[in-house]
């Protein structure tokens, strides 16, 4: 979600979206003689509320029975316990939580999340600002190479899992028996960083097109007046790239990480279930994993709806940056 | 600045030409793979040609996992999810933006808080809301000794409604259009009552026309993120007759003591990958608008 559930653009200049607001700021109200501004009204507007009630009906009911009543019982069932047969329930504070800072269990789940989560940051956004920059500096072919470079969009988290264990398949993996051959005793079913290595790749995989897409159009928004007169006081390319674009896109920059630590948190699922299923050992088994672990497997429900509560803090912290960012990716005009 | 940069070139080309090699290969093993026997399969080191199984392979994923049922359902999700949350949210981004009523600020918040929790930190209570919809309103009756009310039962799983409905359970394309509708020039709502229009002609005659190509855009996206579903379809679905095509793969994956049918998965994800690929290949600068649009 925020990455699913977000609203984020890039300044108009860069592939004719329109500018994000912040939407919670109020702004100056305009003279006008409608009566006074609220934010994020129309300044023609209709005053009527039989038929915004029915318009707002539909989302709101689907919101009501399927986002806020679940989010809730997930506050409630944090601090309950509750047997595996649902017979009986009962209080039992802060205990679930305690119980989960106790655990081993939990904290390599931890440990193995930020590992992956940041080793796949790294690795989608190194890569996708050396083809981002490659592809602004050619001429020719730039709309071939983004055509494929935009393939692994269309692809299943879950596929993206799929292709490259079997690629990475110790038995039949072409990729595998190369690592083979160069002396590596390649085996993600046995080896736990071998397990976490396959799922990095195939997160990254499947996620840096996105980030591609985003910084070519930050880079194309960096103003040309800038880069010319650096270019007239001898900055070569590469000079030009780190001393000049590359500051200028900062805010983008910002943006993907938070865009990719959610994905990592979040929309990294599928690839760990379809292809490592959190094994060998809990060496996969990132947090989103582990809550669907203990609440459809284990059936240990009060620990699941406490790892849910602490998930949706993270999530509301992580949705505070994105819009925090979205508010600073301003259009530079010079 | 036209310098001349030869050697850069070269080496932006190579770098670019690397990245399409990784992106194409595993496509390309999948599409081999797919078309090879189960001995062409076990042999070290495989091929890398296409054999001449396809068919069979085809075939037998098919009939035997029942794959083109599973096409549908996913064809069935996708849209479903398309154009439901297309349709809901553009009503509620109109009424949030276009009216004056009361609560309007709480009621656009309410919306908002949506975009802050995914669906994935909050399975286990989602899951029981769709396994019974009625379940708020028989707490409600245990609280008021009510039976009638205890004894409702309104069951989502393997039904396709509870396989959409959760899923249009958030406020993004809301939130979207709410921004599309704020850049619109005041003037044509004035002139729109100017010429005696009720609210629902201007939205009709003016509105949706202008929101035409931020439509086409998000639903792009959100088809294929509905085709794409994998968390949700996982739990919802106990038939198989009901999974999507995403989830049918997990059911084809070799496990350790089987026979490794690597030829049959992967024909399968060939066929699974083939309309959303072509969906992008198709329709390309709607997607990049669509998905630099909404941050997806």
């Amino acid at each position: 979600m925020l990455a699913r559930n977000s609203a984020a653009e890039l300044p108009a200049a860069a592939v004719g979206g329109w500018r994000l607001r912040w939407p919670l700021r109020r702004r100056a109200a305009p003279a006008f003689s409608d009566g006074q501004a609220e934010s994020g009204l129309k300044r023609a507007h209709f005053t009527e509320w039989r038929l915004p009630f029915w318009l707002l009906a539909p989302q709101l009911f689907i919101l009501l029975l399927f986002f806020f009543i679940p989010s809730v019982r997930a506050l409630i069932q944090a601090f309950q316990l509750t047997d595996p047969f649902g017979a009986t329930t009962q209080w039992v504070g802060f205990q679930n939580f305690e119980r989960l800072f106790r655990s081993s269990v939990y904290w390599s789940s931890v440990q193995v999340t930020v590992v992956f989560t940041v080793a796949q940051n790294v690795l989608t956004l190194s890569l996708a600002l050396l083809l981002a920059f490659a592809s602004n500096h050619i001429l020719r072919g730039r709309g071939a190479y983004r055509t494929i470079l935009l393939l692994p969009y269309a692809i299943a988290p879950a596929i993206a899992g799929i292709m490259l264990a079997f690629l990475f398949n110790p038995r039949v993996g072409p990729v595998a028996h190369m690592l083979q051959g160069l002396g590596l005793d390649w085996d993600p079913n046995r080896n736990s960083s071998h397990a976490l290595a396959l799922i990095v790749m195939a997160a990254s995989w499947k996620h840096i097109c996105y980030n591609y897409i985003f910084l070519v159009a930050a880079l194309l928004s960096v103003p040309h007046s800038i880069l010319e007169s650096a270019y007239l006081d001898g900055a070569g390319p590469i000079q030009r790239f780190l001393r000049i674009s590359l500051p200028m896109i900062a805010p983008t920059l910002f943006f993907l990480i938070v865009i990719n630590f959610v994905y990592g948190l979040f929309e990294t699922f599928a690839i760990v279930d379809a292809t490592t299923r959190g094994g060998p050992a809990g060496a996969t088994s990132i947090l989103v994993y582990k809550v669907y672990q203990d609440g459809f497997v284990t059936l240990d429900l009060g620990s699941s709806a406490a790892q849910s509560v602490i998930l949706m803090g993270l999530a509301l912290l992580l949705t505070y940056a994105q819009f925090r960012f979205i508010e600073r990716r301003v259009n530079y005009s010079v | 600045m036209n310098e001349r940069t030869p050697v850069l070139d070269v080496v932006c080309h190579l770098i670019l030409l690397v990245g399409a090699a990784l992106v194409c290969l595993p496509l390309y093993f999948v599409f081999v793979t797919g078309t090879l026997t189960q001995q062409e399969v076990m042999r070290v080191p495989m091929s890398w040609l296409p054999g001449d199984a396809y068919f069979t392979n085809l075939q037998t994923v098919l009939s035997s996992a029942n794959f083109g049922r599973l096409l549908l359902n996913s064809f069935i999700i996708a849209s479903g999810i398309t154009i439901g949350k297309l349709s809901v949210s553009v009503i509620a981004a109109f009424a949030v933006t276009y009216f004056r009523f009361p609560f309007r600020l709480t009621v656009f918040w309410l919306i908002f808080m949506s975009l802050m929790l995914p669906i994935e930190v909050r399975i286990v209570p989602t899951y029981e809301s769709a396994a019974n919809v009625a379940l708020p309103l028989n707490i409600l009756g245990s609280w008021l000794g009510m039976q009638v009310l205890v004894d409702l039962d309104w069951n989502m799983v393997n039904r396709y409604s509870g396989l959409i409905l959760p899923l249009i359970a958030s406020a993004t394309a809301t939130f979207l259009f709410r921004q599309f509708f704020l850049t619109i020039p005041d003037e044509l709502c004035e002139a729109a009552r100017i010429d005696g229009a009720s609210p629902w002609q201007f939205f009709r005659l003016i509105l949706l026309p202008l929101s035409r190509s931020n439509i086409v855009a998000l639903a792009i996206i959100l088809f294929l993120m509905g085709w794409n579903q994998y968390l949700w379809p996982l739990l919802l679905t106990t038939e198989p007759a009901m999974a999507n095509a995403v989830i049918g793969l997990k059911k084809l994956m070799p496990q350790a003591d089987s026979l490794p049918t690597w030829h049959l998965l992967m024909n399968a994800a060939l066929l699974t990958m083939l309309p959303p690929t072509l969906v992008i290949l198709l329709l390309q600068r709607w997607f990049v608008k669509g998905l630099v649009d909404s941050g997806k």
